[in-house]
Protein backbone atom coordinates (compact mmCIF):
# COMPACT_ATOMS: atom_id res chain seq x y z
CA UNK A 1 0.00 0.00 0.00
CA UNK A 2 3.42 2.46 0.54
CA UNK A 3 2.92 2.10 -3.33
CA UNK A 4 -0.26 3.67 -3.70
CA UNK A 5 1.00 6.32 -1.21
CA UNK A 6 3.57 7.17 -3.14
CA UNK A 7 1.35 7.44 -6.58
CA UNK A 8 -0.30 9.79 -4.57
CA UNK A 9 2.09 11.93 -3.39
CA UNK A 10 3.21 12.07 -6.57
CA UNK A 11 0.25 13.46 -7.93
CA UNK A 12 -0.29 15.97 -5.83
CA UNK A 13 3.60 17.00 -5.70
CA UNK A 14 4.02 20.27 -6.95
CA UNK A 15 6.05 19.65 -10.09
CA UNK A 16 2.78 17.56 -11.64
CA UNK A 17 1.07 20.96 -11.41
CA UNK A 18 3.38 23.18 -12.55
CA UNK A 19 6.69 21.50 -13.84
CA UNK A 20 7.48 20.52 -17.72
CA UNK A 21 4.96 17.83 -17.39
CA UNK A 22 1.81 19.19 -15.86
CA UNK A 23 -0.83 16.97 -15.08
CA UNK A 24 -3.58 19.53 -16.35
CA UNK A 25 -2.20 19.67 -20.02
CA UNK A 26 -2.02 15.85 -20.22
CA UNK A 27 -5.85 15.84 -19.19
CA UNK A 28 -6.38 18.82 -21.03
CA UNK A 29 -4.92 16.41 -24.60
CA UNK A 30 -6.83 13.16 -23.15
CA UNK A 31 -9.73 15.04 -23.36
CA UNK A 32 -8.97 16.34 -26.69
CA UNK A 33 -8.34 13.47 -28.37
CA UNK A 34 -11.39 11.76 -27.10
CA UNK A 35 -14.07 14.82 -27.43
CA UNK A 36 -13.14 15.18 -31.34
CA UNK A 37 -13.04 11.62 -31.99
CA UNK A 38 -16.46 11.14 -30.45
CA UNK A 39 -17.74 14.38 -32.27
CA UNK A 40 -16.70 12.90 -35.80
CA UNK A 41 -17.91 9.06 -34.55
CA UNK A 42 -21.65 11.07 -34.20
CA UNK A 43 -21.22 13.27 -37.48
CA UNK A 44 -21.13 10.11 -38.91
CA UNK A 45 -22.89 7.55 -37.24
CA UNK A 46 -25.62 9.48 -36.07
CA UNK A 47 -27.39 9.90 -39.20
CA UNK A 48 -26.71 6.25 -40.90
CA UNK A 49 -28.02 4.94 -37.34
CA UNK A 50 -31.45 7.21 -37.44
CA UNK A 51 -31.63 6.13 -41.39
CA UNK A 52 -30.96 2.20 -40.14
CA UNK A 53 -33.72 2.68 -37.28
CA UNK A 54 -36.14 4.60 -39.46
CA UNK A 55 -36.31 2.62 -42.12
CA UNK A 56 -35.88 -0.91 -40.15
CA UNK A 57 -33.49 -1.33 -43.17
CA UNK A 58 -29.39 -2.44 -42.94
CA UNK A 59 -29.59 -3.60 -39.34
CA UNK A 60 -27.68 -6.80 -40.21
CA UNK A 61 -25.12 -4.95 -42.08
CA UNK A 62 -24.90 -2.99 -38.49
CA UNK A 63 -24.81 -5.42 -36.36
CA UNK A 64 -21.65 -7.35 -38.27
CA UNK A 65 -20.07 -4.24 -38.48
CA UNK A 66 -19.99 -4.01 -34.91
CA UNK A 67 -19.06 -7.22 -34.15
CA UNK A 68 -16.02 -7.07 -36.80
CA UNK A 69 -14.83 -3.84 -34.63
CA UNK A 70 -14.97 -5.43 -31.56
CA UNK A 71 -12.72 -8.13 -33.07
CA UNK A 72 -9.44 -5.74 -34.44
CA UNK A 73 -6.84 -4.89 -32.02
CA UNK A 74 -6.78 -1.03 -31.26
CA UNK A 75 -3.21 -1.07 -30.06
CA UNK A 76 -2.43 -2.50 -33.92
CA UNK A 77 -5.04 -0.72 -35.61
CA UNK A 78 -2.70 2.42 -34.09
CA UNK A 79 0.56 1.38 -34.80
CA UNK A 80 0.05 0.67 -38.35
CA UNK A 81 -1.76 3.73 -39.15
CA UNK A 82 0.97 5.74 -37.81
CA UNK A 83 3.14 4.12 -40.03
CA UNK A 84 1.06 3.96 -42.49
CA UNK A 85 0.55 8.13 -42.24
CA UNK A 86 4.17 8.37 -41.17
CA UNK A 87 4.99 9.59 -37.30
CA UNK A 88 4.80 13.42 -38.57
CA UNK A 89 0.49 12.69 -38.91
CA UNK A 90 0.21 10.17 -35.71
CA UNK A 91 -2.58 12.56 -34.43
CA UNK A 92 -4.65 12.09 -37.47
CA UNK A 93 -3.85 8.37 -37.63
CA UNK A 94 -5.10 8.33 -34.04
CA UNK A 95 -8.20 9.98 -34.55
CA UNK A 96 -9.20 7.94 -37.31
CA UNK A 97 -8.49 4.75 -34.78
CA UNK A 98 -10.51 6.37 -32.00
CA UNK A 99 -13.18 7.12 -35.44
CA UNK A 100 -12.92 3.38 -36.14
CA UNK A 101 -13.54 1.87 -32.28
CA UNK A 102 -16.72 4.89 -31.68
CA UNK A 103 -18.88 4.14 -34.68
CA UNK A 104 -20.32 1.14 -33.94
CA UNK A 105 -21.34 1.95 -30.34
CA UNK A 106 -23.04 5.76 -31.36
CA UNK A 107 -24.46 3.10 -34.65
CA UNK A 108 -25.78 0.63 -32.09
CA UNK A 109 -27.28 3.41 -29.56
CA UNK A 110 -28.78 5.91 -32.59
CA UNK A 111 -30.34 2.73 -34.46
CA UNK A 112 -31.59 1.25 -30.88
CA UNK A 113 -32.75 4.31 -29.74
CA UNK A 114 -35.55 4.73 -32.79
CA UNK A 115 -36.25 1.15 -32.64
CA UNK A 116 -37.08 1.27 -29.06
CA UNK A 117 -39.95 3.63 -30.21
CA UNK A 118 -43.36 2.13 -29.68
CA UNK A 119 -44.48 1.54 -33.40
CA UNK A 120 -48.23 3.06 -32.30
CA UNK A 121 -47.04 6.27 -31.32
CA UNK A 122 -45.16 6.53 -34.57
CA UNK A 123 -48.18 5.35 -36.74
CA UNK A 124 -49.98 7.78 -34.52
CA UNK A 125 -47.68 10.45 -35.59
CA UNK A 126 -48.24 10.14 -39.20
CA UNK A 127 -52.20 10.06 -38.85
CA UNK A 128 -52.05 13.17 -37.71
CA UNK A 129 -50.34 14.70 -40.74
CA UNK A 130 -46.56 14.76 -39.88
CA UNK A 131 -44.18 14.26 -42.61
CA UNK A 132 -41.69 11.86 -41.90
CA UNK A 133 -38.55 14.24 -41.46
CA UNK A 134 -41.31 15.51 -38.76
CA UNK A 135 -41.61 12.29 -37.62
CA UNK A 136 -38.18 11.19 -37.17
CA UNK A 137 -37.48 15.11 -35.78
CA UNK A 138 -39.93 15.37 -33.48
CA UNK A 139 -41.05 12.33 -32.40
CA UNK A 140 -38.55 9.36 -32.83
CA UNK A 141 -35.42 11.31 -32.12
CA UNK A 142 -36.50 13.06 -28.60
CA UNK A 143 -37.84 9.45 -27.60
CA UNK A 144 -34.64 7.74 -28.87
CA UNK A 145 -32.21 10.01 -26.93
CA UNK A 146 -31.49 8.27 -24.20
CA UNK A 147 -30.46 5.27 -25.68
CA UNK A 148 -28.19 7.30 -28.00
CA UNK A 149 -26.05 8.89 -25.56
CA UNK A 150 -26.03 5.43 -23.73
CA UNK A 151 -24.07 4.51 -27.06
CA UNK A 152 -22.03 8.22 -26.90
CA UNK A 153 -21.15 6.80 -23.15
CA UNK A 154 -19.75 3.77 -24.43
CA UNK A 155 -18.13 4.93 -27.59
CA UNK A 156 -16.40 7.32 -25.31
CA UNK A 157 -14.71 5.38 -22.65
CA UNK A 158 -13.74 3.10 -25.80
CA UNK A 159 -11.95 6.13 -27.10
CA UNK A 160 -10.37 7.58 -23.63
CA UNK A 161 -9.22 3.81 -23.27
CA UNK A 162 -7.81 3.89 -26.21
CA UNK A 163 -6.17 7.31 -26.42
CA UNK A 164 -4.28 5.98 -22.83
CA UNK A 165 -2.15 4.01 -25.65
CA UNK A 166 -1.58 7.06 -28.07
CA UNK A 167 1.42 8.02 -25.34
CA UNK A 168 3.08 4.94 -27.28
CA UNK A 169 2.92 6.86 -31.31
CA UNK A 170 4.25 10.06 -29.13
CA UNK A 171 0.79 11.68 -28.53
CA UNK A 172 0.96 12.37 -25.04
CA UNK A 173 -2.42 11.94 -23.17
CA UNK A 174 -2.45 10.70 -19.73
CA UNK A 175 -0.76 6.96 -20.86
CA UNK A 176 2.60 9.19 -21.39
CA UNK A 177 2.81 9.14 -17.23
CA UNK A 178 2.68 5.07 -17.44
CA UNK A 179 4.79 4.79 -20.64
CA UNK A 180 7.57 6.85 -18.84
CA UNK A 181 6.82 4.99 -15.71
CA UNK A 182 7.12 1.35 -17.24
CA UNK A 183 10.60 2.65 -19.17
CA UNK A 184 12.04 4.48 -16.17
CA UNK A 185 10.63 1.99 -13.69
CA UNK A 186 9.45 4.78 -11.86
CA UNK A 187 6.51 2.93 -10.13
CA UNK A 188 4.81 6.40 -8.70
CA UNK A 189 4.67 7.36 -11.53
CA UNK A 190 3.21 4.75 -13.09
CA UNK A 191 0.64 4.35 -10.74
CA UNK A 192 -0.15 7.99 -10.27
CA UNK A 193 -0.74 7.51 -13.95
CA UNK A 194 -3.06 5.23 -13.97
CA UNK A 195 -4.69 6.36 -11.11
CA UNK A 196 -5.50 9.48 -12.71
CA UNK A 197 -6.80 7.68 -15.90
CA UNK A 198 -9.46 5.55 -13.82
CA UNK A 199 -10.32 8.50 -12.26
CA UNK A 200 -11.20 10.69 -15.54
CA UNK A 201 -12.77 7.58 -17.15
CA UNK A 202 -15.24 7.08 -13.77
CA UNK A 203 -16.02 10.99 -14.31
CA UNK A 204 -16.64 10.99 -18.15
CA UNK A 205 -18.63 7.87 -17.22
CA UNK A 206 -20.93 9.77 -14.32
CA UNK A 207 -21.76 13.01 -16.70
CA UNK A 208 -22.58 10.99 -19.70
CA UNK A 209 -25.10 8.52 -16.80
CA UNK A 210 -26.88 12.08 -15.49
CA UNK A 211 -27.09 13.21 -19.81
CA UNK A 212 -28.72 9.97 -19.77
CA UNK A 213 -31.22 10.13 -17.13
CA UNK A 214 -31.70 14.39 -17.98
CA UNK A 215 -32.56 13.23 -21.47
CA UNK A 216 -35.34 10.86 -20.92
CA UNK A 217 -38.39 13.34 -22.08
CA UNK A 218 -41.15 14.37 -19.26
CA UNK A 219 -43.73 12.68 -20.55
CA UNK A 220 -42.21 9.37 -20.59
CA UNK A 221 -40.57 9.41 -17.09
CA UNK A 222 -43.07 10.54 -15.26
CA UNK A 223 -41.44 13.81 -14.24
CA UNK A 224 -44.64 16.13 -14.99
CA UNK A 225 -46.09 17.76 -12.06
CA UNK A 226 -49.16 15.48 -11.60
CA UNK A 227 -50.56 13.83 -14.28
CA UNK A 228 -54.18 15.43 -15.41
CA UNK A 229 -57.14 12.81 -14.46
CA UNK A 230 -58.04 12.41 -18.27
CA UNK A 231 -54.73 11.45 -19.23
CA UNK A 232 -54.69 8.96 -16.72
CA UNK A 233 -57.48 7.47 -17.74
CA UNK A 234 -56.85 7.71 -21.49
CA UNK A 235 -53.57 4.85 -20.88
CA UNK A 236 -55.84 2.72 -18.85
CA UNK A 237 -55.50 -0.32 -21.10
CA UNK A 238 -59.47 -0.67 -21.55
CA UNK A 239 -59.56 2.32 -23.16
CA UNK A 240 -56.16 2.10 -25.00
CA UNK A 241 -57.89 -1.34 -26.71
CA UNK A 242 -61.31 0.18 -27.43
CA UNK A 243 -59.37 3.15 -28.67
CA UNK A 244 -57.00 0.56 -31.25
CA UNK A 245 -60.45 -1.11 -32.08
CA UNK B 1 6.59 -9.98 -47.33
CA UNK B 2 10.21 -10.73 -46.94
CA UNK B 3 9.59 -10.52 -43.27
CA UNK B 4 6.65 -12.72 -42.85
CA UNK B 5 8.78 -15.32 -45.15
CA UNK B 6 11.68 -15.35 -42.52
CA UNK B 7 9.09 -15.31 -39.39
CA UNK B 8 6.42 -17.61 -39.71
CA UNK B 9 7.98 -19.20 -37.13
CA UNK B 10 7.82 -16.86 -34.60
CA UNK B 11 4.06 -15.76 -35.47
CA UNK B 12 2.92 -19.13 -35.21
CA UNK B 13 4.31 -19.18 -31.59
CA UNK B 14 3.06 -15.72 -30.80
CA UNK B 15 -0.17 -17.31 -31.70
CA UNK B 16 -0.27 -20.38 -29.67
CA UNK B 17 0.40 -18.16 -26.70
CA UNK B 18 -1.73 -15.67 -27.75
CA UNK B 19 -4.52 -18.48 -27.58
CA UNK B 20 -3.55 -19.74 -23.95
CA UNK B 21 -3.27 -16.27 -22.84
CA UNK B 22 -7.00 -15.53 -23.54
CA UNK B 23 -8.47 -19.25 -22.92
CA UNK B 24 -8.57 -18.89 -19.14
CA UNK B 25 -10.11 -15.22 -18.96
CA UNK B 26 -13.25 -16.56 -20.83
CA UNK B 27 -13.55 -19.44 -19.22
CA UNK B 28 -13.51 -17.63 -15.89
CA UNK B 29 -15.72 -15.23 -16.98
CA UNK B 30 -18.44 -17.55 -18.11
CA UNK B 31 -18.43 -19.76 -15.25
CA UNK B 32 -17.85 -16.73 -12.53
CA UNK B 33 -20.86 -14.99 -14.23
CA UNK B 34 -23.49 -17.21 -13.90
CA UNK B 35 -24.22 -16.97 -10.55
CA UNK B 36 -23.46 -13.30 -10.17
CA UNK B 37 -26.16 -12.90 -13.00
CA UNK B 38 -28.17 -15.05 -11.05
CA UNK B 39 -27.36 -12.72 -7.63
CA UNK B 40 -28.46 -9.72 -10.08
CA UNK B 41 -31.64 -10.74 -11.59
CA UNK B 42 -32.94 -12.84 -8.75
CA UNK B 43 -32.77 -10.26 -5.51
CA UNK B 44 -33.68 -6.50 -6.03
CA UNK B 45 -31.34 -6.09 -3.13
CA UNK B 46 -28.30 -7.11 -5.25
CA UNK B 47 -29.22 -6.26 -8.49
CA UNK B 48 -28.23 -2.84 -8.19
CA UNK B 49 -24.98 -3.47 -6.04
CA UNK B 50 -23.93 -6.31 -8.61
CA UNK B 51 -24.71 -4.53 -11.95
CA UNK B 52 -23.34 -1.33 -10.33
CA UNK B 53 -19.59 -2.73 -9.37
CA UNK B 54 -19.25 -4.28 -12.66
CA UNK B 55 -20.22 -1.50 -14.67
CA UNK B 56 -17.78 0.29 -13.33
CA UNK B 57 -14.90 -2.26 -13.29
CA UNK B 58 -15.53 -2.11 -17.13
CA UNK B 59 -14.95 1.76 -17.01
CA UNK B 60 -11.14 1.04 -16.54
CA UNK B 61 -9.04 1.09 -19.21
CA UNK B 62 -6.85 -1.66 -19.65
CA UNK B 63 -3.63 -0.68 -19.37
CA UNK B 64 -4.46 1.31 -16.48
CA UNK B 65 -5.78 -2.07 -14.84
CA UNK B 66 -2.49 -4.03 -15.46
CA UNK B 67 -0.48 -1.30 -13.98
CA UNK B 68 -2.99 -1.11 -10.58
CA UNK B 69 -3.56 -4.19 -10.07
CA UNK B 70 0.18 -6.37 -9.46
CA UNK B 71 0.54 -3.93 -6.30
CA UNK B 72 -2.68 -4.88 -5.43
CA UNK B 73 -2.30 -8.60 -5.61
CA UNK B 74 1.42 -8.54 -4.75
CA UNK B 75 2.28 -10.38 -7.80
CA UNK B 76 5.09 -9.30 -10.20
CA UNK B 77 4.45 -6.30 -12.54
CA UNK B 78 5.59 -8.22 -15.30
CA UNK B 79 4.37 -11.51 -14.26
CA UNK B 80 1.52 -13.20 -16.90
CA UNK B 81 -0.56 -13.77 -14.02
CA UNK B 82 -1.47 -10.06 -13.90
CA UNK B 83 -2.95 -10.20 -17.57
CA UNK B 84 -4.55 -13.30 -17.17
CA UNK B 85 -6.51 -11.74 -13.83
CA UNK B 86 -7.13 -8.45 -15.55
CA UNK B 87 -8.52 -10.25 -18.60
CA UNK B 88 -10.88 -11.72 -16.36
CA UNK B 89 -11.84 -9.19 -14.70
CA UNK B 90 -13.36 -7.68 -17.78
CA UNK B 91 -14.86 -10.89 -19.07
CA UNK B 92 -16.54 -11.67 -15.44
CA UNK B 93 -17.71 -7.84 -15.18
CA UNK B 94 -19.34 -8.09 -18.88
CA UNK B 95 -20.62 -11.50 -18.93
CA UNK B 96 -22.19 -10.47 -15.36
CA UNK B 97 -24.56 -7.98 -17.07
CA UNK B 98 -25.39 -10.84 -20.32
CA UNK B 99 -25.80 -13.29 -17.46
CA UNK B 100 -28.65 -11.50 -15.62
CA UNK B 101 -30.65 -9.93 -18.73
CA UNK B 102 -30.21 -13.76 -19.99
CA UNK B 103 -31.83 -15.38 -16.65
CA UNK B 104 -34.67 -12.34 -17.32
CA UNK B 105 -35.42 -13.60 -20.33
CA UNK B 106 -36.75 -16.74 -19.48
CA UNK B 107 -40.57 -16.35 -19.61
CA UNK B 108 -41.95 -15.92 -16.32
CA UNK B 109 -44.96 -18.11 -17.14
CA UNK B 110 -42.55 -21.19 -17.74
CA UNK B 111 -40.98 -20.70 -14.49
CA UNK B 112 -44.10 -20.74 -12.88
CA UNK B 113 -45.36 -23.50 -14.53
CA UNK B 114 -42.09 -25.52 -14.10
CA UNK B 115 -42.92 -24.80 -10.07
CA UNK B 116 -45.67 -26.20 -10.48
CA UNK B 117 -44.58 -29.32 -11.89
CA UNK B 118 -42.86 -30.08 -8.64
CA UNK B 119 -39.54 -28.67 -9.77
CA UNK B 120 -37.57 -27.47 -6.45
CA UNK B 121 -35.92 -24.30 -7.03
CA UNK B 122 -32.14 -25.42 -7.59
CA UNK B 123 -33.80 -28.54 -10.17
CA UNK B 124 -35.60 -26.12 -11.82
CA UNK B 125 -32.71 -23.51 -12.55
CA UNK B 126 -30.77 -26.69 -14.08
CA UNK B 127 -33.53 -28.78 -16.06
CA UNK B 128 -35.77 -25.09 -17.29
CA UNK B 129 -33.97 -21.64 -16.37
CA UNK B 130 -29.95 -22.18 -17.34
CA UNK B 131 -31.20 -24.16 -20.71
CA UNK B 132 -33.97 -21.22 -21.51
CA UNK B 133 -31.11 -18.51 -20.87
CA UNK B 134 -28.63 -20.32 -22.52
CA UNK B 135 -29.11 -18.63 -26.44
CA UNK B 136 -28.25 -15.10 -24.38
CA UNK B 137 -25.81 -16.36 -22.47
CA UNK B 138 -24.26 -17.70 -25.59
CA UNK B 139 -24.64 -13.86 -27.10
CA UNK B 140 -22.99 -12.83 -24.35
CA UNK B 141 -19.64 -14.94 -23.91
CA UNK B 142 -19.32 -14.54 -27.84
CA UNK B 143 -19.00 -10.72 -27.51
CA UNK B 144 -16.70 -11.98 -24.22
CA UNK B 145 -14.30 -13.88 -26.11
CA UNK B 146 -14.06 -11.41 -29.36
CA UNK B 147 -13.04 -8.60 -26.92
CA UNK B 148 -10.62 -11.00 -24.46
CA UNK B 149 -8.57 -12.07 -28.00
CA UNK B 150 -8.43 -8.31 -29.11
CA UNK B 151 -7.89 -7.03 -25.38
CA UNK B 152 -4.59 -9.34 -24.86
CA UNK B 153 -2.42 -7.32 -27.38
CA UNK B 154 -2.38 -4.94 -25.14
CA UNK B 155 -0.54 -6.81 -22.14
CA UNK B 156 2.52 -6.43 -24.85
CA UNK B 157 2.85 -3.47 -22.93
CA UNK B 158 4.09 -4.72 -19.51
CA UNK B 159 5.39 -7.42 -21.25
CA UNK B 160 3.30 -10.28 -21.96
CA UNK B 161 4.26 -12.76 -25.13
CA UNK B 162 1.48 -12.32 -27.43
CA UNK B 163 0.96 -11.08 -31.01
CA UNK B 164 1.09 -7.36 -29.55
CA UNK B 165 4.29 -7.62 -29.27
CA UNK B 166 4.43 -7.45 -33.15
CA UNK B 167 2.39 -4.21 -32.80
CA UNK B 168 5.34 -2.53 -30.80
CA UNK B 169 8.12 -4.04 -32.85
CA UNK B 170 6.57 -3.70 -36.30
CA UNK B 171 6.52 -0.07 -34.97
CA UNK B 172 9.74 0.83 -33.83
CA UNK B 173 11.44 -1.40 -36.83
CA UNK B 174 8.56 0.18 -39.27
CA UNK B 175 7.63 -2.95 -40.82
CA UNK B 176 3.59 -2.51 -41.31
CA UNK B 177 3.96 -6.14 -42.70
CA UNK B 178 4.68 -7.15 -39.04
CA UNK B 179 1.62 -5.35 -37.88
CA UNK B 180 -0.53 -6.14 -40.44
CA UNK B 181 0.41 -10.02 -39.80
CA UNK B 182 -0.21 -9.37 -35.69
CA UNK B 183 -3.18 -8.24 -36.70
CA UNK B 184 -4.75 -10.92 -39.33
CA UNK B 185 -4.01 -13.68 -36.63
CA UNK B 186 -5.64 -11.63 -33.87
CA UNK B 187 -8.81 -11.66 -35.61
CA UNK B 188 -8.33 -15.26 -36.90
CA UNK B 189 -8.23 -16.40 -33.42
CA UNK B 190 -11.05 -13.88 -32.76
CA UNK B 191 -13.38 -15.69 -35.28
CA UNK B 192 -12.10 -18.99 -34.33
CA UNK B 193 -13.26 -18.91 -30.62
CA UNK B 194 -16.47 -17.00 -32.31
CA UNK B 195 -16.70 -20.04 -34.46
CA UNK B 196 -16.85 -22.43 -32.02
CA UNK B 197 -18.28 -21.15 -29.21
CA UNK B 198 -21.15 -20.90 -32.06
CA UNK B 199 -20.41 -24.49 -33.11
CA UNK B 200 -20.70 -25.79 -29.09
CA UNK B 201 -23.75 -23.75 -28.97
CA UNK B 202 -25.68 -26.01 -31.75
CA UNK B 203 -24.47 -28.98 -29.89
CA UNK B 204 -25.58 -28.13 -26.73
CA UNK B 205 -28.78 -26.34 -27.80
CA UNK B 206 -30.09 -28.37 -30.70
CA UNK B 207 -33.80 -26.80 -30.13
CA UNK B 208 -32.28 -23.22 -30.96
CA UNK B 209 -31.28 -23.93 -34.56
CA UNK B 210 -34.92 -25.36 -35.09
CA UNK B 211 -36.70 -22.66 -33.76
CA UNK B 212 -34.61 -19.86 -35.98
CA UNK B 213 -36.06 -21.80 -38.82
CA UNK B 214 -39.59 -21.90 -37.90
CA UNK B 215 -39.34 -17.88 -37.01
CA UNK B 216 -37.85 -18.05 -40.66
CA UNK B 217 -41.02 -19.93 -41.96
CA UNK B 218 -43.72 -17.95 -40.18
CA UNK B 219 -41.98 -14.99 -41.22
CA UNK B 220 -42.08 -15.62 -44.99
CA UNK B 221 -45.50 -16.48 -44.27
CA UNK B 222 -46.22 -13.47 -43.39
CA UNK B 223 -44.62 -11.52 -45.61
CA UNK B 224 -46.80 -13.85 -48.39
CA UNK B 225 -49.86 -13.34 -46.53
CA UNK B 226 -49.34 -9.77 -46.30
CA UNK B 227 -50.31 -9.53 -42.91
CA UNK B 228 -49.45 -6.11 -40.65
CA UNK B 229 -46.71 -6.20 -38.29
Amino acid sequence: MTLFAEAIAWIFSPERLLGGNPVSQRIGEHLRYTLIALAVSALIAVPVGYLIGHSGKGREVAVSLAGAARALPSLGLLTILTLVFGIGQAPVAATVVFVVLGVPSVLAGAYAGIEAVDRNVVDAARAMGMTEWQILVRVEAPLGLPLLIGGLRSAALQILATAVLAAYVGLGGLGIYIQRGIALRTYDEMLGGAILIVALALVVDAVFALLERLAVPAGVSGRTKRPSPFRRRALTPATAIEGAG
Amino acid sequence: MTWLGSNVGLVAELSLHHVQLSLLPIVVGFVAAVPLGVLAWRFKLTRGLTLTIVGLLYTIPSLALFVLLPPLLGISFLSEANVVIALSIYAVALMTRSAADAFGSVDPVVRRSAAAMGYSSLGRFWAVELPLAGPVLLAGLRVVAVSTVSLVTVGVLVGSRSLGYLFMNGLQRSIPVEILSGIVMTVVIALAFDGILVLLGRLLMPWTRAETTSRRVARRLRLTVGGGS
